[in-house]
This record gives structure tokens, sequence and C-alpha cells, in this order.
């Protein structure tokens, strides 16, 4: 009895045969050489009209006893063809990617920068600095107006109008209306923000003002009418002279390193008795380690605490004061203060977003 | 400020016989007296006294006449053989062959002689030289050469000058002799320490700091009381400021007889010009110098041309003196005089301005015999006023408004009179006048504990006591102690002060270093956050960041083209502005920001973003002026109101300028120039930053912009709403020109303390994601060309309602499809339901509401 095939097709019961045709499925998809000769391979092997799809079909036609063994004989064979074509398909898709990826290859090195960065100014990076190590510190940040009340730039701090103190500072004075004075002043120091804050926010109290301040120097590499200061004031029951250095010795090491420190030598400031100049040692000094000046500083005195109505008795505190200029040209060894002022940007983008 | 010659120093105090100059500024600066300077030695080299062998004049066909001299130099300088010059003509001993122009000297004279190898001040260094026919092996000093005076009558002959010729030999080092070797230290001294303007003070300080024996040059047993018939003095001061009577003391001595052309010693000269002070006659130097010395200062008269009595009072209106410098004055009525009475009329005529400067009719001259010394002491206050009145900080001036010890006046005019009978051959008057009337310095009470309390250094109170009495306090009482300061140490007025005075002492490296513990503070505010997160994001985006100066002139608000009656106009005047064409404080950023960037562009840098952070002065016309309140006194809540009134409202802004590309030409193709939607973006990055919804509107009215390409910025919505925080946009054409900056530049510039301050405190309520699927619809509107974009995309929200997650601008289009005046607006909007997936029927509703809405609001057309 013979078994009933379709043309050309392959008895499923015809193991030898249906070895052949995996056979001649599998080498055709290893040579296949590109994604549309194996498209080819896919349509010849396991198309309609593959012999492997033609014996499938076939299965249907024989007697019930042999169905089984037939789909036996030709399910995983079929399976087996599928399963290579698919391999291949992947290997040839990688290759193919792998191509075309190669061919879309650029020049990596070309200057990317269509809109070139931008930069802050360092003296408002260093300012910034200098306020989140006092923030850390658990102290607060504190504001105040340029153009100042003379009273709050000096008779607050304890300069009297007829102090030789008041001279020191080469003050610009704010015309007033009718030739009458106006009794402003641009702030000559951020002192004033002292006594603001000691009268507006009391005691204890524990505040850094960062800030513009205004003196009639002429521009040259050392000065400018126009620079800024940052002032640290702190009042609390039981402060000494022992808690400024130890408050000093911390900010040198924040901004200029860990061996940085302090040294203080007696001076004179209205609003500080005792007062000092404060010297800076650190490593890195432009000419080797060594001590340069970097501030001012003092207990509170007790006139400026009375000026905000706290009393002296009771409370007692430290303030200092240093340039924000001074401190930028220390650390970065900036030599002429021209470059600071003149708003080229050739001078900020050096320094980017951070310092 | 003072300069210290050690040698004078040394009669105070026992200094170290090597001492340098540095080593002096490391002792002083020890104890607050800081180096100002160290001035170098003004000769160095082989400057030898030498005598003139020969000399021979020589007839020049210029016409002038040079001496060909020999001079003795001394064994070690001679030279036994001359170039031109037999052997045989050569001096035994040698001698050096010079050529010298001057005449005013001859054989036999001792003069300064520079050989080679000298460096004379100002750097002229002296070498071997062929001039007229010789070799000039060296110079004959002027005293002008020697940079010890302005006399250029010619050569510095030493026996002329005071020098004894039996102490003078040739060969003999002359920069000793004439003190041109020493390094001077300046010192600053702060003005609390006015006693430290003397060789007293130094000298104490010096002590305090090394523990050097110290002798007060001030404590002078058996001055001569005051008599009858002293000079008559009468203080009558009808004004006294602060309730201060102007002077307090006033001693006058007369000293007759004096040798008008008696010459000042080489010592006193040197001592004087070391110190940095001119000489200028015996009975000025004498002056000065005891000045110097103890810290008094002292007026000497012409007696002749004073008439008694000497009245010191304020000056009556019209009344004017020309001083010594020569500058006729107008005097105010609050300058104390010293006048005299010519005859008999009292007080009638100007002698001085009491305390700062005499007055050129009573000074002593050339022909003054008979002097009159005065040494007073005048309120600092008066001083100080004076001086600055007059522009005169002269150096009686700087010592008494930093405070004079009120018991020197006697000492002082003593050494005068000393000095003037010893160097002038005068006599002294036993006739003597002391008007009195200063009083006990004020003891201080101090608990002495406090020391310790304040400066965190134990000190106990036989240490307190000891140091306070080692600085001249008289110290009473167990506990708390009665101190009582010293004659010259004003400044010592409150326990503070003499707790520094301990610290000082014992010095300020014994302070330990203990860091504080604050009680913890709330971070940075939100302004502060804020201006930080603005500046970085312009930063991110391309902006550099400049600072610019506030000072800006009519020429700058023109070149803006600011109208007559524009607020930015209004601006605050300083009275002593550094350039007198930008007197005023900007009320704007840009004013001064397009100046930057057109530096910038000059420089060639062709495409500049910069911005700038930072107050602007905003003062409204009329206000009250700041009230004047007194020192260490907390002033009434009225009075605190009356000064913040008074201080003009001074917003944050934050402005930016694009000239040029943005984005840069490259290999990627050219570059894009700035337009005004750069602007615009930059200031709704800014609002974007600060967290507050902003709008546009188009400003065709706002200088310096353009008027058709200006936006205003509004804040939208919350209780600002509609409130103007400026504008962004390109600038006038006119105002890029006469700025010179690149054409179509760009800028914008917003109140940053207006938009905070609309900002919402209070943190963002989250709205939930939805996670169902979105829908998309587009609308090409067709409206008139006059019809803000803004305003169609307002209409294309409200008509969209609560499913509207998103709509986006995609395209602009006119021309002939959309009609002549029109223009299509084609927008993208995406909805999305919080809780549902959106139908067709919503979508359809969607729709409709866009079209309706935006026919209703802006006249739109959906485009088929």
């Amino acid at each position: 009895m013979s078994t009933p095939t379709s043309d050309s097709g392959v008895d499923p019961l015809d193991v030898t045969a249906l070895d052949a045709a995996v056979d001649a499925a599998l080498a055709a998809a290893e040579a296949a050489s590109d994604l549309d000769e194996l498209k080819a391979v896919r349509v010849a092997h396991t198309g309609d009209k593959s012999p492997l799809a033609l014996a499938n079909r076939a299965i249907g036609g024989l007697p019930g006893a042999d169905k089984a063994a037939a789909g036996k004989n030709v399910g995983p064979r079929r399976g087996r063809v599928a399963q290579a074509l698919a391999a291949r398909q992947a290997e040839l898709e990688a290759e193919r990617d792998a191509r075309v990826l190669v061919t879309e290859a650029v020049d990596v090195t070309l200057p990317p920068e269509r809109r070139p960065a931008g930069a802050r100014h360092p003296i408002e990076l260093v300012q910034e600095r200098v306020a989140d190590f006092f923030v850390g510190m658990g102290w607060e940040i504190a504001d105040g107006p340029e153009v100042e009340a003379e009273w709050f730039n000096f008779d607050a701090l304890n300069f009297d109008p007829d102090h030789p103190a008041r001279q020191m500072q080469d003050t610009f004075y704010v015309e007033g209306e009718g030739g009458k004075p106006s009794n402003l002043v641009l702030r000559t120091h951020t002192s004033p923000v002292q006594s603001r804050s000691l009268l507006e926010r009391g005691v204890p109290l524990y505040v850094a003002c960062p800030g513009k301040v205004f003196r009639t120097d002429a521009l040259d590499a050392t000065h400018t009418p126009v620079f800024h200061q940052v002032e640290g004031l702190a009042v609390d029951k039981g402060l000494t002279m022992a808690n400024l250095v130890g408050t000093l010795d911390a900010f040198a090491r924040a901004m200029f390193g860990p061996e940085a420190k302090t040294r203080l030598r007696p001076s004179f400031f209205p609003f500080t008795e005792p007062s000092a100049e404060m010297d800076l040692w650190f490593p890195q000094k432009k000419g080797g380690a060594g001590w340069i000046e970097w501030g001012g500083c003092g207990m509170v005195n007790p006139n400026v605490l009375r000026a905000a109505g706290i009393d002296p008795e009771e409370y007692s505190g430290f303030a200092f004061g240093m340039g924000i200029e001074r401190t930028l040209m220390l650390r970065h060894s900036i030599a002429d203060m021209h470059d600071i002022v003149e708003g080229d940007v050739r001078f900020s983008t050096q320094f980017g977003t951070e310092i | 400020m003072p300069r210290i010659v050690t040698d004078w120093l040394a009669e105070h105090v026992e200094l170290p016989a090597d001492l340098t100059a540095e080593r002096l500024a490391a002792d002083l600066v020890r104890v607050g007296l800081e180096e100002e300077e160290i001035h170098p030695a003004a000769v160095t080299g082989p400057l030898v006294v030498g005598r003139v062998l020969a000399l021979t004049p020589e007839p020049q066909k210029n016409g002038k006449t040079i001496n060909w001299c020999l001079v003795d130099v001394g064994p070690d300088h001679n030279a036994t053989q001359i170039k031109g010059v037999d052997d045989a003509d050569v001096p035994a001993g040698g001698a050096r062959g010079i050529v010298c122009g001057a005449h005013n000297f001859g054989v036999g004279d001792l003069v300064v002689v520079s050989l080679p190898g000298t460096v004379l001040p100002g750097g002229f260094a002296i070498a071997s030289r062929k001039t007229y026919g010789h070799v000039s092996d060296g110079m004959i000093c002027s005293v002008r050469e020697l940079g010890i005076g302005e006399d250029h009558d010619g050569i510095l002959v030493l026996t002329r000058a005071g020098f004894d010729a039996a102490d003078l030999t040739p060969g003999q080092d002359a920069v000793a002799l004439l003190g041109l070797g020493d390094e001077v230290l300046e010192i600053n001294v702060t003005p609390d320490r006015g006693y430290a303007f003397s060789y007293r003070g130094v000298a104490r300080e010096y002590a305090h700091s090394t523990g050097a024996r110290f002798t007060d040059p001030a404590l002078v047993a058996n001055l001569p009381a005051a008599t009858s018939d002293g000079f008559a003095v009468e203080v009558d001061d009808a004004a006294p400021i602060h309730g201060n009577v102007g002077c307090d003391r006033f001693v006058t001595r007369i000293v007759r007889g004096i040798d008008p052309a008696a010459p000042t010693p080489p010592w006193m000269k040197r001592r004087l010009e070391g110190s940095g002070m001119r000489s200028i006659s015996l009975a000025v130097d004498v002056t000065n110098y005891v000045m110097l010395d103890l810290g008094q200062p002292i007026h000497a008269y012409d007696l002749a041309r004073v008439a008694a009595p000497i009245v010191v009072r304020r000056a009556a209106a019209g009344e004017r003196l020309t001083t010594l410098d020569d500058v006729d004055r107008a005097l105010d009525a609050e300058d104390l005089l010293i006048t005299d009475s010519p005859a008999g009329e009292r007080g009638v005529r100007v002698l001085g301005l009491a305390g700062v400067m005499g007055g050129q009719s009573s000074e002593v001259s050339g022909e003054t015999t008979d002097v009159l010394v005065e040494a007073a002491h005048f309120d600092p206050v008066t001083v100080a006023r004076t001086a600055r009145r007059h522009r005169l900080p002269s150096e009686a001036a700087k010592r008494f408004e930093r405070g004079v010890d009120p018991r020197l006046p006697a000492v002082a005019a003593q050494r005068v009179v000393d000095l003037l009978v010893e160097l002038g051959g005068g006599t002294a008057d036993d006739a003597v006048s002391d008007l009195d009337a200063t009083t006990a310095p004020t003891p201080v009470t101090l608990d002495a504990t406090l020391p310790t309390r304040l400066s965190g250094v134990e000190y106990d109170r036989a240490t307190v006591v000891r140091i306070l009495e080692q600085i001249g306090c008289v110290v009473e009482g167990d506990d708390p102690l009665r101190v009582t300061p010293p004659s010259w140490r004003p400044d010592l007025t409150e326990p503070a002060a003499l707790v520094e005075e301990v610290v000082r002492i014992d010095g300020y490296d014994r302070i330990p270093s203990v860091l504080p513990a604050a009680p913890g503070g709330r971070g940075l505010t939100a302004q502060q956050r804020t201006r930080r997160s603005v500046a970085r994001a312009l930063a991110e985006a391309g902006f550099v960041e400049v600072l610019s100066y506030p000072f800006v002139g009519t020429a700058d608000l023109d070149a803006l083209g600011l109208p007559a009656d524009d607020v930015r106009r209004t601006t605050l005047r300083l009275a002593n502005p550094l350039a007198d064409d930008r007197p005023f404080l900007r009320a704007e950023l840009l004013t001064t920001l397009l100046e930057v960037a057109r530096r910038n562009t000059a420089r060639g840098l062709g495409d500049v973003a910069v911005f700038e952070l930072g107050l602007v002065t905003r003062p409204v016309p009329g206000a009250p002026a700041a009230p004047q309140l007194p020192v260490g006194v907390r002033p009434s809540d009225d009075d605190l109101a009356a000064l913040h009134a008074a201080v003009p409202d001074q917003p944050r802004h934050v402005a930016g300028v694009i000239a040029g590309s943005p984005e840069r030409a490259g290999w990627w193709g050219p570059g894009r120039p700035a337009d005004w939607a750069d602007a615009v973006a930059a200031a709704r990055l800014v609002a974007e930053r600060v967290g507050v919804e902003v709008a546009v509107r188009a400003d065709a009215e706002t200088m310096p912009w353009h008027p058709g390409r200006c936006a205003a910025v509004v804040v939208a919505g919350g209780d600002a709403d509609g409130t103007v925080v400026g504008h962004a946009g390109e600038l006038h054409p006119k105002v890029v020109e006469s700025l010179g900056l690149p054409a179509r530049a760009v800028a914008f510039e917003l109140d940053l303390s207006a938009l905070v301050a609309a900002a919402d405190p209070e943190p963002v309520q989250a709205r939930p994601v939805s996670a169902f699927p979105a829908a998309k619809e587009d609308f090409a509107l067709v409206v008139d060309a006059s019809v803000p974009a803004a305003d169609v995309r307002a209409a294309v929200v409200a008509g969209a309602g609560e499913l509207l997650e998103e709509a986006t601008l995609f395209d602009v289009f006119t021309g002939a499809q959309v009609g002549e005046g029109k223009k299509s607006l084609a927008y993208s909007v995406r909805l999305r339901a919080a809780d549902r997936t959106l139908t067709a029927d919503d979508v359809r509703a969607v729709r409709d509401g866009v079209v309706a809405a935006t026919a209703e609001r802006v006249g739109a057309v959906l485009r088929g």
C-alpha cells in the first residue's frame, strides 16, 4: 500500500527523506550570507511548498494509526528547522547591525560646544562658600542695604562723629535734597548689618553678613571703590576671645585647607574692644607658606550692644570681617584687581560654577 | 605716621646694640604698633669725609668754569697716582682727582665725597668718569644730592653745617656721620593710641613688648610754677563743643636773645630728617624736636609780634587768617583761635588756629631773637573739626585730635626753653604762665574676673593689677578694682578697654582656640536660595556672571534714551563721586551692564552673554533725611522707624545681555544670532526658578527697548497678578548704536525682589500623575495677525477644560492660504483624564470647546 503524498512531497512516515529535508534546510540556513538569502531559505524550507510543510499537511490524510507516528516524525523536525532559521536570523541581524554601526561612526573629537557654558563670578562663589561654612556651623546669613543710614554705618558701631576713626574709612556720602545732608552713605563695611541684626533678631545671635561695600579709593591693582566683605557676629552669654580664635581657625581651614591657621595682633576698631588684626597662614601662599593679613576682629564693644538695647553685663560677643576680594586673590593667586572688576568674561569662565 | 630713628628711641628705653628695623617692627607689632613701611638706607657705599687739598679753576668753552680738585679722602681711599697729574704733584699720602662745578668751597674745607660705588638717594650711582679733560674719581656732594635738604647753594661744607673740625678726619664714614645709613621703621598708629605719636610713647610700648627698661622723659622734677608776671593768657570760649571748653591748659615761656643765625646741630637735623621732618630753623626745629620726642605740639611766636594778652576764643563771623602754608582762610564760628591784643584791643588779632596751624603774622623769622613758646592742651573734637574743615591734617592736629597728655605742656615748654638756651644762646625769662583747668582721669571700675571672662585666658587678680600698673594705671580696691588710667591714655574709659590692655600686654598669642557651639540656625532664607538658583540657572544657560560698578551719569541715562520723566532718572546723587560725570547710583542694572557687554565685544569677544545680580537704588523724591542719633544708645522705636524710612528702597534686580550668536557657528553649520526670544526665554527661566507664573505682553513704550520687540513680564495669578516685574527683548537700534554694541543685541531685566515676593511661600501641593492613556489633538487656528499668541493659547487652554494636560504651539504660518492680515497658529494638545481612558465623545467635546472658546475670545476660525 502506498502512502499518499503530495507532488514531490515527502512521506511523513519516511524518516530518511524527512531527515534529508531537514539537513537541506539547515545547510541552506547556514549557507545564507545575508538576511535576504535567509528569507529565501525560509520560504524554500518552511514555506507552504516546502517538503516539510507538505509532509505536515500530508499527515491529515493518513490513516488514524499512522497519524501519531507521522506527527512525531514531522513536528520536532520542523521545530529544529525553525530554531535554526531563528538562530541564523539573529546572527545575520547582529552582523548587519554591526556593519551599519561601523558605517555610522563619527569623529567624536570634533568640538561639540554649540552653546558655550556660562559661569558664575568668583566673588559671588566665594561669598556662597563662606555662607555655606557658617550655615554649616548653625549660623544664619544676613543681608542689608548698600545705601545705608549713617547711624547704622557709624554711630551704632561706636564711631563717634568726631572720632578720627570716622575719617579712617573714605566714605561716599549721599547728597540730600535742597543742599541739606541726607545722613546716608554707601556702607563702608558690612558691619551695619551687625547692628540691624542685633536690633531685629535679638540675642543669642550668630550671623555672617557677606556683601558689597564702598570706599572712595580709585581702582588700581590692589584697590577698588566697590568691593565685598564678610562680617561675622556672635553674641551670646559667655562668649570669649578664645571662641573668636576658634571660629577664625575653623573658617581659615574651610577656605584655605586643613593646615591653615590664624594669629591675632592688637589693633583698634571702634566697634570692638579688645580689637585685633588677624593674620592667616596657609601652605599654598604665593611665594611660599607664610603669614599674611586677612582681616580685623575683636570682642563687640559694649556701646554696640547698648545701641541695640542689649545689656553688655549679661551678653558678650565677637565680630570679625575680611575682604572677599582679598580672600579670592590669596586663594587663587590673582595679582590684579582689574580682572575682578572689569567684567571680562574670560576671567569668570575660568571658575565655572563652583570654587 | 611716625618714623622711628633708633638712636633717638634709645634715649628713653634700652635697646640692643644690633637692633634692626625689622626686629624693631616685630617687637612693636606684638603690642599693636603695626609696621607701615621700612624705609631703606638713603645712601650706601663709600661716602666719606674729604679735605680739599688743591683747587684749580678751569674756564670752559661753554662759559662755565669748573674746579679741578685734589681731595684727601683718607689713606684707605687715596690714590698715589692720578691720571694727568705728575706723580711729583700728587700730595704726599695721596688724594683723589675730582671735577666739581660748584664754587662755594675752597682749599682746606672739609666736604663729603661720594667715591665710585656709592649710591646716593634716588638710586644715583657714582662711578669714575671722564669729563672736561680729566678723570673725575668721585663727587663732592651738595645737601640736595645727599637728600638731607633742598639747599642748592652748593657743596656741603661740614664745618659750616655745625660740625666741629676736630671731630672730622678725611676718610671717615660720612654715611654714619650724617645718619644716612639707617633703615627707618615707619609705624601705623591706630586712632586710640595718640600717645604713640611720640618717641616717649613708642619707647613705652617697646618696653611693654620686650621688658626693656624704660625711662619716662616726661618725669621732670622742679618745673617752674606759674608766676604772676607770666605772659598774660585768657581762655574765653563762648561756645564749647559737647560742653568741653576748647582749651584747658596753656603754658607760655619766653626766651630772649637767641642768635637767629645759630644753626640746628647736625644730630638734631639728622634725627628730624630721619623722622620725616625737614629742618627749617633752630627755633622751629626745636619745637618739632620736642613734639616728636614727647608728643606735645608746641608753637613758637616771635615775641616782638605778639601783644598781651593772648586770648583763646572761637572765631567771629567774617574773620580770616593766612596760615603758615600761605593760604588765606575764611574762619568758621566753631574754629578755636589763638588771638592777641595789639594796642590794648583784647583778642582782635588772629594768630592761629588753635592746635592746628599758626598764622604768618607772628611766625618766627630769620630776624627773630625773642621767642614766646606756647604749649597748650586743646579739646580733641574742636581740633578734629577745624582740621577737617580746613583740610589741614597738620602734625599738631594729628596729635590733638587723638588726645595729648594734658600733663605734658609744662614739661615740653621747659625742654624747648632748655634747647633754645643751649643751642641758640638765649636766656630764659623767669616769668611763666600756666593756665591749668585740666581734670584728673576718671577712674574705671573693673571686675577683676572680667579679663578672664572676655578673653578665655586665666588671669588672676595679681596679674591683672600688675599689667595695669605696668601701663601706668593706678589700681586701688580689692574687687572690683578701681583703676585710674594714666594721663596719656584718654582712651581707657571702659572696663573692656582695660581688658584689652591686660590681654595685649600678656600677649594675644596666649588666647586658646575654642570653637563655640551656635544654637542651630534655619539655613539660607528663601531669598538667598532663590538668588543662587537663578544665578546658577543663567550660568548653565550660557550667561557669564559679571559685577559692574553702580555709578552712572546723565550721559549713561541719555544713551538708554530714557525720557525726562522716567522713574529711572530719579536717582540718588553722591556728594563726593569718584568721577564727576558719574555721580548717580543706578536705578537699573542694565545702565552699567551694557557697558560691560560692550567692553567684552570691544576686546574681540564677539559673542557675549553676561548677567548681573545686584541691588539698584529707587529713591522717593522728597524723602526725609535720616535722623542723626547718638552713639551707644538704642534708638526709640520711632527713631528706628525714621531711620528705616530714610533708607531708600533697594530692590535686587537681575539683568542679562546677549550680543552676537549664543549658538555658535561651527562644523555643524552657521551660528544662530541672538533674537528677542532668547531674552524672553531667559526672563522666563528666571521666573521659573523663582517659582512664579509669569506672562508676557507686548510693550512698545519702554526704553531702551525696540518698540516692536519688547515684552513686559507680568506676574500671572496670585496676589501680585498683573504686576510688571521687568522687560525682555531686543534693544532699541539707537541704543545699540550709541553704546557701540553689536547690532540686534538683546537683553532682559527683572525685579528679583518683586518676583520672590510674588512667589507662593507655601510648599507645592502635588497633583497625582495619571497612568491612563493620553489622546492628542491638533488645531490650526486662523486669527487676525495682530492677535497675540499668548491670547490664543489662553483661549485654547480655557476651551480645552480640565482634561488638558499640555498645549504646545508648533507652527506659525502666514501666507495667501490663510488670507491677507491673518495668521495660522497650530497647537498640539495632549488630553488625559485622571480616572479613566478617554472616549471619542470626550475628545469631541474638547475639540468643540476649543473651537468655540477660540472663536469667541480671539475670533479664531479652525482651518480646514
